[in-house]
């Protein structure tokens, strides 16, 4: 059944702008105040007050333009989106319509199989957020928080180029690594700085019409992205093999539940009676400002990684890794300084260190061993002082005692055995102690080579360098 | 001649060579609205007590010789204006229990420039209106014939100073709102360029045309008032980063040579015959003065009232969605759900005219009317724009009467909507242009008077209030108190 049909996606991303003031009016957007603690008179709608564009949401725009290669609008238009809604105070929502800000641009993911797809970017625009609705706990009537109201949003929109949940998924994860790349998002999805809706259709394999879509609502985690879409695929699928329609309507992700369920339909839509907000002068952004942000654009994160690939040898798949975040490249790119080895640096990124973060739930910023320290004791792996095998005890320790590995080492005595005479002593004392597996290799069981390295590591606590062990041991086994 | 009699700018001057305290001024003003008001029905509030306290601090600052020409002069806001404590109720059942938490920009300015607050009048609700009949405090009189309207929407505004029971007042033209009942009661009513006046703390009706202003009894008061109202405030996108001439200082300004032109759409069929004449003697007079006059046609102007009706009613309706019964104003007893809150809170607080223009506004912005009505009112809009761009290419001041008859009586167009649309018919395109444009009274048709209206370009305030004031340095007509108010 999969086969036969293909999954067309489009995303809508609302990224929460981390200004420190509101889009059109001075109160604070810090999350988690007390309820309506950061709503001015602006906020709340009142009679006779204004709103005035915050610079910053604009300048933040501008610079997730540039990223995506975008045309940035020279002129663009906040328009009033007419509803009415508790937590909606003016009755209307202030956004950008005809004309965006952000115009076309495009973003590049990679697929699992290795290879890369662009995935077209519509329009970005900027907006603001409606307020919270709390229908539990206020008996039969509702509570309404409006410190959320006003809070910049920018708004990307995806062309329908996405073809699997996954896709969506990478896609979402671009966009993600982006906007906190350019620090105009903190992306904290749980606090729904970061958050999509999936317009998901479906339509026979060869087919160029689509088919009729959905769009499944706030979806705030990569993983409710993939679920959701996923189900919504096979409802329709199933929909339609079963000789139905697909009607166009919104919908609702319920994750205990796994599936969606539908919201409003497109008959019942709001007719939104947009029309361009007199209150507000159109957005007139010119050359020179534009010029200004591009100069203060960080490398970003494709530029990173193809750098990483070239001058670090790393695998394209490693350096996406080791870029996904601003945070990780930077630890990535100290460490890989420090000990003077890129790839080991990032296979102990990757590995180890992600490996320990993932397991304490901690941000790479939080890590309790540093890029340097981490550098410091990839160097000790390096000039042989400890193997790599005992180089993960070395690390479990500096993550637990935050301490450096030279000072785990040292009292741990977990030094590598480099004295060729200390380790000819402890293989003389592993034959003598075994005569008849010595005598069985001797007469050809090479196997055994493999009993006596384990012998000599034991005796000497893992310490013996490997390479000399081997050699040595090889020598002293084949006799005078 | 009594207090009252005197205009703003004189008691300004009579205050500054301590002639009589601000109390005693304010204390005789108070008075003559507590005579007068119940007839008039000019005042939704009047503000006694703190307009004492205004004109006492005022008292101390002309006892250090600081203020300015305004300090210690009472002043009337039209009840859109906030005003920080006091009720402002915007004329609707909506707001009768609105009391502003902040002062409008407006408020503020005046407030530092040292003016005494009377009271907050009376305007037809939320400013739609031309007859001031859509208050919900009841219609408001006309001092000249208290059987007639005032005109609106600032129709307490005029009133009041008409009546001269307040020296000037403050009021906002969204079509006409100041120049009409500034024609319709003998005033000099003063609508500055879009953006000139921060429309910060006004109520909004539909934000792309208000414009606050002043209803004064001469071009002197109108000047020395929006000198001190007017200028950027960042609080109002829309409010234009220029500076403001002193307009008291440039009403001298010789008018010889002034290039005047006629409105030839002004003058048809709707225009009452002697309203008419009235105008045509007041330009003529001008030419005699050495200015030149030239008639012109400005031909999508007659398409004013039209445009003005699908683009107001559009933002009305947006701008009137915040009253929901959630936050502020009026809230219905007992909803039963959100929609009955919405639809009864809505329902009892607006009245009909409101409701109307609500409801037409809604259908032209709906989708599949939006590109028939909206968009294509814009584009009139523009073309109007253009017509006053030609024109202003050939003449420095465009002349024509401010209101087609003189003040009508009380119920006489309330049945037929459009009928008193066309009250506005003349005033309405020096809104969709932004126009700044001054209504002066240039005679009296069977005791009611009758307004002359000049329009200029952009920006142009000086220029028209050195043309109004020298018209009334030539006549007397701005001086003219109705019978009983003297």
């Amino acid at each position: 059944m999969a086969n036969d049909w293909e999954t067309v996606i489009g995303l809508e991303v609302h990224a929460q702008l981390a200004t420190r003031s509101k889009i059109f009016s001075g109160s604070a957007t810090a999350y988690g105040a007390p309820p309506n603690a950061q709503a001015n008179l602006v906020d709340l709608g009142y009679p006779g007050t204004l709103p005035v564009l915050n610079r910053e949401a604009v300048r933040m725009a501008v610079k997730f333009g540039l990223a995506i290669g975008a045309a940035v609008a020279r002129r663009s238009v906040f328009a009033r989106k007419n509803y009415f809604y508790p937590d909606l105070p003016k009755g209307y929502q202030i956004s950008q319509y005809e004309l965006p800000v952000v115009a076309r641009g495009t973003v590049e993911i990679l697929l699992e199989d290795g290879t890369r797809k662009e995935v077209g970017v519509t329009r970005a625009h900027l907006e603001e957020d409606a307020g919270k609705s709390f229908h539990e706990g206020f008996g039969s009537s509702s509570g309404i928080d409006l410190n959320r109201a006003g809070t910049p949003l920018l708004e990307i929109v995806s062309e329908p180029d996405l073809r699997s949940a996954r896709e969506a998924v990478a896609y979402m994860k671009k966009i993600h690594t982006l906007v906190r790349y350019l620090e105009i998002c903190d992306g904290n999805m749980q606090e729904g700085s970061f958050r999509c809706d999936a317009n998901v259709s479906v339509r026979r394999r060869g087919e160029s019409a689509f088919g009729t879509r959905c769009e499944i609502k706030n979806l705030n985690s990569f993983r409710f992205v993939e679920r959701a879409i996923n189900h919504e695929v096979e409802r329709q699928v199933e929909l339609i093999e079963g000789g139905g329609k697909v009607r166009q309507e919104t919908r609702l992700y319920d994750p205990d539940r796994n599936e969606t369920r539908p919201m409003r339909s497109k008959e019942e839509a709001n007719d939104y009676r947009y029309f361009p907000d007199p209150d507000l002068l159109p957005l007139v952004i010119d050359e020179a400002f534009v010029e200004e942000v591009r100069a203060g654009l960080p490398e970003l994160p494709d530029a990173k990684a193809a750098r990483f690939a070239r001058e670090h040898g790393l695998s394209d798949y490693d350096a996406g890794v080791l870029t996904a975040s601003r945070e990780m490249a930077a630890y990535y790119e100290a460490v890989a300084a420090g000990a003077g080895e890129p790839k080991l640096a990032a296979n102990w990124v990757m590995g180890e260190l992600s490996g320990f973060l993932n397991r304490d739930g901690l941000e790479i910023s939080e890590s309790p061993v540093s890029a340097a320290a981490l550098a410091g004791m990839l160097k000790r792996i390096v000039d042989g002082t400890i193997s790599g095998k005992l180089a993960k005890d070395v690390f479990e320790a500096m993550w637990r005692e935050r301490k450096e590995a030279d000072a785990i080492i040292e009292a741990k005595g977990l030094k590598q055995i480099t004295d060729t005479g200390a380790i000819e002593q402890a293989i003389a004392a592993v034959m003598a102690a075994n005569p008849g597996q010595l005598a069985d290799y001797r007469a050809g069981k090479d196997k055994l080579f493999g009993f006596f390295v384990g012998q000599v590591m034991k005796a000497t606590a893992g310490k013996a360098n490997p390479a000399q062990l081997n050699e040595l041991l090889k020598k002293m086994l084949a006799g005078p | 001649m009594s207090l009252h009699a005197a205009t703003a700018a004189e008691i300004g001057r009579g205050l500054a060579s301590r002639q009589y305290s601000s109390v005693e001024v304010t204390r005789h003003f108070l008075e003559r609205i507590e005579r007068a008001n119940p007839a008039l029905n000019a005042f939704v509030t009047v503000t006694a007590e703190r307009a004492l306290e205004d004109a006492k601090r005022a008292d101390l600052r002309l006892a250090r010789g600081e203020g300015g020409p305004l300090t210690g002069v009472p002043l009337a806001h039209k009840d859109i204006f906030c005003t920080s404590g006091i009720l402002t109720s915007c004329g609707s059942r909506m707001l009768a229990d609105f009391v502003a938490p902040y002062d409008a920009t407006v408020v503020e300015r005046l407030d530092a420039a040292g003016m005494v607050l009377l009271g907050k009048t009376n305007m037809d609700e939320f400013a739609m209106g031309s007859s001031n009949e859509t208050s919900f405090y009841g219609p408001v009189k006309n001092p000249w014939d208290t059987a007639r309207v005032p005109g609106g929407s600032s129709g307490g505004s005029a009133a009041a100073v008409a009546a001269r029971i307040a020296p000037v007042a403050t009021g906002t033209d969204t079509g006409g709102s100041i120049r009409q009942p500034g024609a319709l009661t003998g005033l000099t009513g003063f609508k500055p360029t879009y953006g000139r006046v921060s429309r910060y703390g006004m109520i909004a009706f539909a934000s792309s045309l208000d414009q606050a202003g002043v209803l004064a009894q001469s071009a002197e008061d109108a000047a020395l008032v929006l000198g001190a109202m007017a200028g950027h405030d960042a609080r109002d996108s829309t409010s234009v980063d220029a500076p403001v001439p002193d307009y008291a200082a440039g009403l001298d300004r010789p008018v010889k040579g002034l290039r005047i032109g006629i409105i030839r759409e002004f003058f048809g069929d709707g225009l009452e015959a002697a309203t008419g004449m009235a105008v045509r003697a007041a330009i003529d007079a001008f030419r005699k003065e050495g200015a030149t006059v030239e008639e012109l046609s400005l031909p999508n102007l007659p398409l004013s009232v039209p445009t003005y009706y699908v683009v107001a009613p559009a933002e009305c309706s947006s701008n009137l969605s915040r009253f929901d019964g959630v936050r502020f104003g009026h809230r219905c007893q007992d909803p039963k759900d959100l929609m009955d809150l919405y639809r009864r809170s809505r329902g009892e607080g607006f009245g009909a005219e409101v409701k109307r223009r609500i409801m037409t506004g809604t259908y032209v912005l709906s989708a599949g009317y939006y590109d028939a009505y909206y968009l294509k009112a814009q584009k009139v809009r523009s073309l109007i724009n253009q017509d006053f761009r030609r024109a202003f290419e050939k003449v420095d001041v465009l002349m024509g009467p401010t209101a087609p008859t003189p003040a009508f009586g009380i119920g006489a167009k309330t049945d037929d909507p459009i009928l008193m649309y066309l009250n506005d018919i003349y005033t309405i395109g020096a809104n969709l242009a932004g126009l700044p444009a001054v209504s002066v009274p240039c005679g009296l048709v069977g005791n009611l008077p009758v307004g002359l209206q000049v329009i200029g370009p952009h920006f142009s305030e000086q220029r028209l209030l050195a043309v109004a004031h020298a018209w009334q340095r030539a006549t007397d007509w701005h001086r003219r108190i109705p019978p009983g108010f003297a």
